[in-house]
């Protein structure tokens, strides 16, 4: 009777360890996160560094963003036209297009593409820093290593993933554009009005407010990772292989509790 | 008067060794205030009952032990004995499961992150790899504390000047564009101990500071730690377990074991000490005591 109890307090365990596990990490990124806040607001104010992290993540990222962004617009637009055509209603192709990519597409895709690029990278640096007790050097010197290295990573990817979504929409327009009417030879006109009387600033604002919340969480959970990363190259491999993992997840789930939210208060 | 009272409690601490005699001698003078306030003035940290657990496991277990201010403090130990994670509480990098660190007087334990930064300024610290920061030039990394701090009283020329001085002091020439990768093993650690000594901290630690060092290396190292010592009138915090160095520069030496101090006295007591877990951890240390080179 006593092996059974003890063997199903065992199996009980390993259910709730997951979740504990979880609830762990998201109390210590949520901790991390109002640390950073507090250190924020205090003096030194790294703008140097908020800058070079906002050079890394945002120029950085442009080349993938344009590239990825003009083929996700043109692909998209090629199959809406064949979809469309079958209820010959391919003059609206355009709304289809510039509605799905300002509110999914443009901050779900941009987001993705910072975080694998990005995300990781943060992950890396810091998470060899740690091992290499940098980290712990920084604060040796009198430098608090949140204000030093999280602060300006928080602020540089909530500032520019936003700008980096616009960027996604414009060049994923202008690739929709090219395939659907230069290519399968739709209306200019009728695309072009569709597009302009259906969009409006709410839609672009749904995604924007989206892509905010994506750089704030993508840059968290990065540097996160790499803060508490321990166990030598395969403690940073792991801590960057987490980054990706988590980010990839938490910006689908995030993104359909955020689609529910703004659509309940008018988006 | 302050100065002189030092110097006696200095040399009565130094001849005499071991915390519970000095503590029993001030204490047999009858005047136990008085005894208390030498001792803070003779000591720059003083540990209470430190004790340290991460989940189940026991690292720290109520540690007591005082550093005594303008000398080298040796803490040796076997690894696993819990030295760095007691260095890490000095410099308040981690925070006690229970127990009080006093610097100065001040108990770092209750202090927040940013009253913290402010204690730290009167630290320095020598990594046992460096830590320098790997993306930085050396002249970059001695600055770096001179950027954070010194900003407003010295020019970026005066911080370049006083680095180059505090290089070349060290024996580093034309290494100041070098960036820490190009370096040696040596050479990395005399770059890490310029940064940490450029604010002219009060405090400086060293953990294993000759590990991984050839014997000429480490010969060097400790002459470099013994002349800094000597020259800045810093207090000295040294982590190690090569205890023909521990002899070399320590003017008082401190054993931990299985996250207690076991041991505690200058280099010649220790010598003497029949503790049993000391006794071994000297016996295989490979210096023979009888002959071993000691600071007295």
């Amino acid at each position: 009777m006593s092996k059974l109890i003890s063997s199903m307090s065992r199996g009980i365990d390993r259910i709730w360890a997951t979740p504990i596990r979880f609830l762990d990490t998201l109390g210590e990124m949520l901790t991390m996160l109002g640390r950073a806040f507090l250190w924020g607001l205090r003096p030194p104010y790294r703008i140097g560094l908020t800058l070079q992290a906002m050079e890394f993540i945002g120029v950085g990222s442009l080349s993938i963003i344009v590239l990825v962004s003009m083929f996700t617009g043109g692909v998209f637009g090629l199959q809406s036209v064949k979809a469309f055509r079958v209820f010959q209603a391919d003059g609206y192709v355009g709304t289809a297009v510039s509605l799905t990519l300002t509110r999914e597409i443009a901050p779900v895709i941009s987001a993705l593409m910072v975080s694998g690029r990005a995300g990781s990278a943060m992950a890396t640096e810091l998470g060899s820093m740690r091992i290499s007790e940098q980290i712990d050097a920084l604060a040796t010197l009198g430098v608090n290593p949140i204000q030093y290295l999280v602060v300006p990573r928080l602020i540089a990817a909530t500032v520019m993933l936003p700008i980096l979504t616009i960027v996604f929409n414009v060049c994923g327009m202008f690739g929709a554009y090219v395939f659907v009417v230069l290519v399968m030879g739709v209306d200019e006109g009728i695309f072009i009005h569709n597009i302009r009387w259906y969009t409006d600033v709410g839609d672009l604002g749904m995604g924007l407010i989206k892509a905010t919340f994506f750089g704030l969480m993508l840059a968290l959970v990065g540097c996160h990772q790499g803060y508490n990363a321990g166990g030598g190259a395969k403690g940073v491999g792991i801590a960057t292989m987490r980054t990706v993992v988590i980010t990839s997840v938490a910006i689908l789930v995030m993104d359909f509790v955020l689609t529910q939210i703004l659509m309940q208060v008018g988006f | 008067m302050a100065r002189a009272s030092k110097e006696r409690a200095k040399q009565q601490a130094h001849g005499d060794g071991d915390v519970t005699q000095v503590r029993a001698r001030g204490a047999a003078a009858g005047d136990d205030a008085s005894g208390l306030e030498q001792r803070s003035e003779n000591h720059q940290i003083r540990v209470r009952g430190l004790a340290k657990t991460f989940g189940e496991h026991e690292v720290l277990r109520g540690v007591d032990l005082d550093i005594e201010r303008g000398h080298i403090n040796v803490i040796i130990g076997g690894s696993g004995a819990g030295k760095s994670v007691m260095m890490k509480h000095l410099i308040g990098l981690l925070k006690p499961t229970a127990g009080h660190i006093y610097v100065d007087g001040e108990d770092i334990v209750p202090l927040d992150d940013y009253q913290l930064n402010r204690v730290r300024r009167k630290f320095g610290m020598l990594f046992q790899y460096a830590a320098l920061f790997d993306s930085m030039t050396v002249e970059e990394n001695v600055m770096f504390p001179l950027l954070e701090h010194r900003k407003k009283e010295m020019s970026r020329a005066q911080m370049k000047e006083l680095v180059r001085e505090k290089l070349q002091s060290l024996g580093l020439y034309n290494v100041e564009q070098k960036y820490p990768a190009e370096l040696s093993g040596g050479m990395r650690k005399r770059v890490g101990l310029a940064r940490a000594i450029i604010t002219q901290p009060e405090v400086l630690f060293y953990d294993e500071p000759t590990t991984g060092l050839d014997p000429i290396a480490t010969k060097n190292v400790d002459e470099m730690i013994a002349e800094i010592s000597e020259q800045l009138g810093v207090t000295s915090v040294v982590i190690s377990h090569d205890m023909a160095s521990t002899f070399r520069i320590g003017h008082r030496v401190s054993m931990l074991y299985k996250g207690q101090i076991v041991a505690s006295g200058s280099p010649s007591e220790i010598i003497t000490n029949d503790h049993p877990q000391l006794r071994e951890f000297l016996e295989h240390s490979g210096v023979n005591v009888a002959t071993a080179e000691v600071r007295r």
